[in-house]
């Protein structure tokens, strides 16, 4: 079977006055269809700029990212992006935000509305679809962008960060809530974060990075039974896993542990 | 002369506590009184030349009774509206094709910053050479002084929008027109309701001015003429009249403007 997402030899150099710094190197990935990968890596390992580039806010300055065999020239609502910072729009309620890209799309009201109150309810804010972002919390808030980036139908999503702002015990449920989200609605899932302990909870395959230049290290399967839960993240399998990463990540030539 | 704009920013605290706000309001009230007898005591005794409140007061109901002070309000407010309105018309549309297209930006942003450095009230000179001793060079003035305001108000508003908002729309789908409708209109409407009501402010200002300098009717011609007169009553009238209205216009923008924008989180 084709992979879903294929990263070919992807280099991005940025332009720093007269100086070109390359935020990421030859960056070579597949992704099965259906797969869930998280990326990790320090500071300036181009994880994010790698997946700026498959949503095509960015473009590569070599090599290509293909999806379902097509090459990215652009965004596409084939493709659904989460944000560390929401970017709700602030002045549309939650299911107006969720209903933004149904009307771009063009779809009638009655489906659109049908289509946005099943997302919300599947991301459990049922109860403030008329709410205004302002008077959420900042889970609630991410839970309403999932919820938006599911309504098109994306059959990819790309998430940069997203639990990031969150604090550790709503980052937690959240990421059960994404688990439970995607063995409902099956997407291709690619994920950067830079804790340790989300990547492979979450994660089929977790994608190591290293910086100066942004390049792949290591990719660590995660051989865990689905749907996760306390005791797997509790057990020793979990730990052996997680130490696996935590030093492919940590214990990089050239990289400092206090860069973050 | 007393311009009612003293706008800081678009965030706003609220949600105080409705007794707070009555405790607060019987402060201001205090303060008021206060500020009027403390007036009334040294104009009684005879420490400065101004007339008292009662003559104030009397002089209020004068002028109303024989339509004086209605036709200047009038004269002046249908100034004011006149070149505010152009002038924010022509603001909003210039604001955004500055903030959208760099290119317009290079074009027109020396004359504006040129332009900001002169008070509009130094080219009524110009004005009145070239335009003649009727309304249009005070409607002129006015024009240029909200123009200015609201107009880099708007522009600022439209490169502030948040990057991620509008990555956001593209990704789900949406293309340039879409994402200036629906994204950096309403993302740039506080700003640009903050540049309106400072272009009010400096609106208000350049008008009375306008009128001392020249004009037939008008706050500011009635204060010019009893300049003339010593009539002191009058001026106090046209003092306290230009404030009350320039006061009520800010109350009003400020109110539109939190109806436009319940959505904006308040810090």
């Amino acid at each position: 079977m084709q992979p879903k997402i294929v990263f070919e030899n992807v280099t991005r150099r940025f332009d720093l006055g007269h100086q070109s710094f390359v935020a990421l190197d030859r960056f070579l990935l597949d992704v099965a269809d259906g797969e869930f990968v998280t990326v990790v890596g320090p500071s300036g390992c181009g994880k994010s700029t790698a997946l700026n580039i498959a949503a095509g806010l960015l473009a590569p300055s070599e090599g290509e990212v293909r999806v379902d065999g097509k090459a990215v020239e652009g965004p596409g609502p084939e493709r659904g992006m989460i944000f560390q910072q929401y970017a709700l729009f602030p002045w549309l309620t939650v299911r107006q935000n969720v209903e933004f890209g149904l009307r771009i799309k063009g779809e009638p009201a009655v489906g659109r509305r049908e289509k946005a109150d099943y997302f919300i309810n599947l991301v459990g804010l049922g109860d403030f679809a008329d709410a205004l972002p302002k008077t959420l919390s900042g889970g609630m808030k991410q839970r309403c962008a999932i919820a938006r980036a599911y309504a098109v139908d994306p059959s990819v999503l790309l998430m940069d960060e997203p639990f990031g702002a969150l604090d550790a015990l709503t980052r937690v449920q959240l990421q059960d809530q994404l688990l439970d989200t995607w063995r409902r609605e099956r997407r291709t899932v690619m994920f950067i974060t830079h804790d340790v302990d989300e990547a492979v909870y979450l994660a089929n395959r977790v994608i190591v990075m290293a910086a100066r230049p942004g390049r792949l290290k290591e990719i660590i399967p995660v051989e865990l039974p689905y749907p996760r839960t306390e005791e797997i993240r509790l057990s020793s399998e979990f730990t052996a896993i997680r130490n696996r990463v935590w030093h492919a990540v940590y214990h990089q030539q050239g990289t400092q542990r206090e860069e973050n | 002369m007393s311009a009612p704009a003293k706008i800081a920013k678009p965030l706003r605290q609220d949600g105080k506590g409705q007794g707070a706000d009555l405790s607060s309001l019987a402060l201001n009230l205090v303060g008021l009184v206060a500020g009027i007898a403390g007036w009334w005591a040294l104009t009684a005794s005879g420490a400065v030349g101004l007339p008292p409140p009662p003559d104030v007061a009397r002089k209020f109901v004068d002028l109303i009774a024989n339509g004086q002070l209605a036709t200047d309000i009038l004269s002046s407010l249908a100034r004011v509206l006149t070149g505010f309105l152009l002038g924010v018309l022509l603001a909003v549309p210039i604001g955004f094709v500055m903030g959208w297209y760099k290119v317009a930006r290079a074009l027109i942003e020396p004359y504006l910053q040129f332009f900001r450095m002169i008070p509009p009230l130094a080219i009524i000179p110009l004005a009145i050479v070239t335009m003649g001793i009727d309304e249009t060079p005070k409607i002129f003035v006015i024009f240029l002084a909200s123009f200015l305001a609201s107009v880099v108000a708007t522009y600022q508003g439209v490169i502030s929008v948040d990057k991620t908002m509008i990555n956001a729309a593209r990704v789900l789908g949406a293309k340039d027109l879409t994402i200036f409708l629906r994204v950096i209109i309403p993302a740039s409407t506080p700003f640009i309701l903050v540049g309106v009501r400072i272009g009010l402010g400096s609106a208000w200002a350049t008008l009375v001015a306008a009128e001392l300098i020249a004009a037939q009717t008008g706050l500011g011609y009635r204060m010019q003429q009893a300049q003339l007169y010593y009539d002191l009553a009058t001026i106090f009238v046209s003092l306290i009249t230009i404030g009350l209205l320039g006061l009520a216009m800010d109350r009003l923008l400020l109110a539109v403007e939190r109806r436009l924008t319940v959505w904006q989180e308040r810090v």
